[in-house]
């Protein structure tokens, strides 16, 4: 069986609409997020209200978690103290000053969700404000360790590959990034440490996936010395088209049942996830060989300038000659070697 | 069979047994962090007051030594803790100037009302006594933090908690030793190290003889273990008289580890910063042959003598178990805390995701696993088995090394587990992929295999090390949770670059081995 096959699609003749449409998403995104003052922060970057509950008889995290479920934020309801104990722990995020969400009227309405949800009589334990477990200075160092990460693979990449490229793999990088927090404020989700979390793992897919379209650039080029950049690009694209729609299909697949099956807690975790598959696919078709090629022809076109001999001979096709002393790639004599 | 292939199958069950040994049993060796498992629930109240207690007491030595340069000394110089201190028997004549002195001493932070006959009550301010206090709080969750995650408790709740402004919430996952954590968050681990005027002495009053039975201004005493048998009593108590300001403290430790002292008992080794090895240089130089006591929370834990100047390296001894070395040592590393914490709440907690959604996450996880093996099998037919044996083997590696480094799984570091699933299956994809190629461009079921597994090689080089670059750089820099994901990524990697690789083609040579002329892949 075989997806796929033999194909040549010219997806590089798409690759400026499909530029203008990943501006379009992530600009409407921040205009989005602008306009509601950003996305809104889960009560672990946030803070918020601490209740615990007593109740006569058993219930379950799960019974608490849905007759809560109507009050604006992520809740985190977790058994408090021994099991038999019947004693039920909710927080609730702060949802921000303007609407006057203080302890009081948090604990009242957690108070009120409870009751209407006839889960038997109980009484309030405690009530507590909460500060953010996720301080500025955490906040401030998760921030810096995702760049540093970002720079390294660029340096690596700049070195097995060529410096376009590198911008390329973070650009799309950065690109699936934010289209995923577009999507995240669109859908009304908050920033939690699991959507941290799930983005951190957006972030590795889409390098893995924009380098192994790179590899097969690198393959290719050596194969075909006549060919034009974006043509070897292009075929390079088609030839592991079946593997990246095959990976991220069955990616996509183990994170939906985790969407559909996983639970509310799970549903923002699974969804930046969804969201950053697509992106990331859509990425390294559209996006990253897109600005490799971009970048590279530019620098072709200057070097071209310089040398008219070089522009002449490459006829139409100044691109292809002028690209050619750039790419050097670092290929070890060893290759056979696995 | 060729010997090779052998060899190869061999190296494969060693590793399976090897992992499968490592996590085994799994409830006891692979632990579950605080959203997945739950754990201990502590509010803790810091006691403020000792900050203001502590400024109230310099306020009042710094006033003493001010006004006692200018010849001025009233009848009366007091603490009254934690905010006030109050100064007697300022004569007439000394007035005007009294008052210039302490308004420059402590004007900043001190009220200053006059009473009758001379008399002065200094309250601190109370803005300044807010900010004193909020600081407090700030500097007792930092240093809880930072104690909690070199206790190795991964992805710890730390966060202030209540409207009074001075508890901190701490949700610790799982710890074995619940009454240990408590007491390493808990204590204060205030070091100083001071120069010993006289003693020790087994009484108080022994002490004192020199001094008429006063204490000096400038001097305390202070109580410890007796370590020279001058009780001739092991475990008595001796004291000192000591200088009240520290020769060094904590603050100007660069670094603390366990060690051994010159008759192999436990003892922390430290080394200090520029500053504190000036300091130290000068007051070991001009103090030789004298002792020094070191002090740690208020008790001396022994007071050896100066043999020369010491600028740069120290050692802690006293009779301290292993176990008290090693968490004294993390305590030093991470600074003391700036006033003592109670605890006021201690409960078990259940899951912050919830027991439920735990069990609906596992369910949902193995549903999703199950779908992709389908799909594995459907596309790639007998092929697809290859795949799913190499992607079960990365998770049972996986789960061993994490077993092994004692990791707590939690669920971004499951975020680690899904990028790594998501890697393993995509090598499998590219490598069969390839070798669909080369069949399709004509090539013999081995040759296109050897093809295939050879041409996509540095692909997955590239991949899985710009992979590693980025989990080494997201563990250094990150913490908590960001470090979580890091540790699972880097060794899936690892382990995917075996199962995917070696194992999957040794797969196939195996199957391929027991028919010689194969013409034919089910791929």
């Amino acid at each position: 069986m075989d997806i796929f096959k033999n194909t040549t699609f010219d997806f590089l003749r798409w690759r400026w609409h499909a530029l203008a449409l990943s501006v379009l998403i992530v600009l409407a995104g921040i205009g989005y997020m602008a306009t509601r003052g950003g996305l809104p922060l889960g009560i672990d970057f946030s803070g918020g209200t601490i209740v615990v509950l007593k109740f006569d008889r058993p219930v379950t995290e799960e019974a608490v978690r849905n007759a809560v479920a109507s009050l604006p934020g992520e809740k985190v309801v977790q058994r408090y103290g021994q099991a038999g104990e019947n004693e039920i722990l909710v927080r609730l995020p702060e949802t921000g000053a303007e609407q006057g969400f203080s302890l009081e009227e948090g604990s009242k309405a957690i108070l009120a969700a409870v009751e209407t949800a006839n889960l038997g009589t109980f009484e309030v334990l405690s009530t507590e404000v909460v500060g953010p477990v996720i301080g500025k200075d955490l906040q401030r160092k998760g921030i810096y360790a995702t760049l540093a990460s970002i720079l390294g693979i660029a340096i690596y990449i700049a070195v097995r590959f060529r410096p376009s490229f590198a911008i390329g793999a973070i650009v799309a990088t950065f690109h699936d990034i934010f289209v995923t927090l577009a999507f995240l404020a669109f859908f009304g989700y908050e920033l939690s440490l699991n959507v941290v979390a799930a983005i951190l793992t957006i972030a590795g897919y889409s390098v893995n996936d924009t380098i192994v379209v790179f590899d097969r650039v690198r393959e290719n080029l050596k194969l075909m010395r006549r060919e034009p950049l974006d043509r070897v690009v292009n075929t390079s694209v088609n030839q592991t088209l079946a593997r990246t729609v095959i990976t991220a299909g069955t990616t996509f697949l183990a994170v939906l049942a985790l969407y559909i099956f996983g639970g509310d807690v799970l549903r923002g975790f699974a969804f930046t996830m969804l969201v950053g598959i697509v992106s990331g696919t859509y990425s390294t078709v559209f996006i990253a060989s897109a600005i490799a090629i971009i970048l590279s022809q530019r620098k072709a076109a200057r070097a071209g300038g310089a040398e008219p001999s070089a522009a002449r001979k490459g006829g139409a096709r100044p691109a292809t000659n002028g690209a050619r002393p750039a790419d050097k790639p670092a290929r070890k004599p060893a290759r056979k070697g696995a | 069979m060729t010997k090779n292939l052998q060899w190869k199958l061999l190296i494969i069950l060693a590793v399976i047994a090897l992992a499968v040994f490592s996590f085994y049993p799994p409830r006891e060796k692979v632990r579950l962090g605080l959203d997945l498992k739950g754990g201990v629930h502590l509010v803790l109240r810091v006691q403020t007051d000792d900050a203001l207690k502590l400024e109230t007491e310099m306020a009042t030595e710094r006033l003493r030594e001010a006004l006692a340069q200018r010849n001025i000394v009233p009848g009366n110089i007091a603490a009254e803790p934690p905010s006030r201190f109050v100064v007697a028997g300022v004569t007439a004549g000394q007035d005007a100037q009294f008052r210039t002195i302490a308004d420059e001493q402590v004007g900043a932070v001190f009220n200053r009302v006059s009473g009758a006959g001379g008399s002065y009550t200094f309250d601190i301010k109370p803005n300044v006594a807010v900010t004193l206090r909020d600081e407090t709080v700030r500097q007792a969750l930092q240093t809880i933090e930072r104690r909690v995650n070199e206790f190795g408790v991964a992805e710890p709740i730390v966060a202030p908690h209540g409207t009074s402004n001075d508890q901190i919430l701490v949700q610790l996952p799982g710890v074995t030793d619940v009454g240990r954590a408590k007491e390493l968050i808990r204590s204060t681990a205030l070091l100083e190290l001071k120069l010993v005027e006289q003693g020790p002495a087994p009484t108080r009053e022994a002490l004192l003889q020199t001094t008429n039975g006063v204490v000096p201004p400038s001097l305390e005493v202070i109580s410890g273990v007796d370590d020279r048998g001058i009780t001739g009593q092991a475990g008595a108590t001796v004291y000192y008289l000591v200088r009240k300001t520290a020769a060094i403290t904590g603050r100007d430790l660069r670094n603390a580890r366990p060690s051994l002292d010159e008759n192999s008992r436990p003892a922390v080794s430290f080394s200090l910063n520029n500053e504190g090895a000036r300091k130290f240089g000068t007051a070991t130089g001009e103090n030789v042959g004298r002792l020094l006591a070191i002090v740690l929370d208020g008790r001396v834990q022994s007071a050896p003598r100066i043999d020369s100047r010491i600028t740069d390296e120290g050692r802690i001894t006293g009779s301290f178990t292993q176990q008290e070395v090693s968490d004294l040592s993390l305590k030093l590393r991470s600074g003391a805390l700036p006033a003592s914490l109670t605890y006021l709440e201690e409960r078990t907690v259940g899951p912050t995701l919830g027991a439920d959604s735990v069990r609906a996450g596992v369910m949902a996880s193995v549903t999703g696993l199950a779908l992709v093996a389908l799909f594995m099998l459907g596309y790639y037919k007998l092929s697809g088995i290859n795949a799913i044996v190499s992607v079960f083997l990365n998770l049972l590696i996986l789960l061993g090394f994490m077993a092994y480094v004692d990791a707590t799984m939690t669920l971004p570091g499951i975020a680690g587990f899904i990028l790594t699933i998501g890697m393993g299956v995509d090598s499998n994809v590219l490598i069969f992929e390839r070798i669909k190629e080369e069949l399709a461009a004509g090539k013999g079921v081995k040759a296109a295999v050897a093809a295939g597994f050879d041409r996509v090689w540095w692909t997955i080089v590239d991949t899985h090390v710009a992979s590693l670059i980025a989990a080494a750089f997201l563990f250094q820099f990150g913490t908590g949770p960001i470090r979580g994901f890091a540790t699972t990524l880097f060794f899936g990697l690892l382990s995917n670059v075996f199962t995917a690789v070696f194992v999957s083609r040794t797969l196939f040579e195996f199957v391929l081995s027991r028919r010689q002329t194969a013409t034919t892949l089910s791929i």
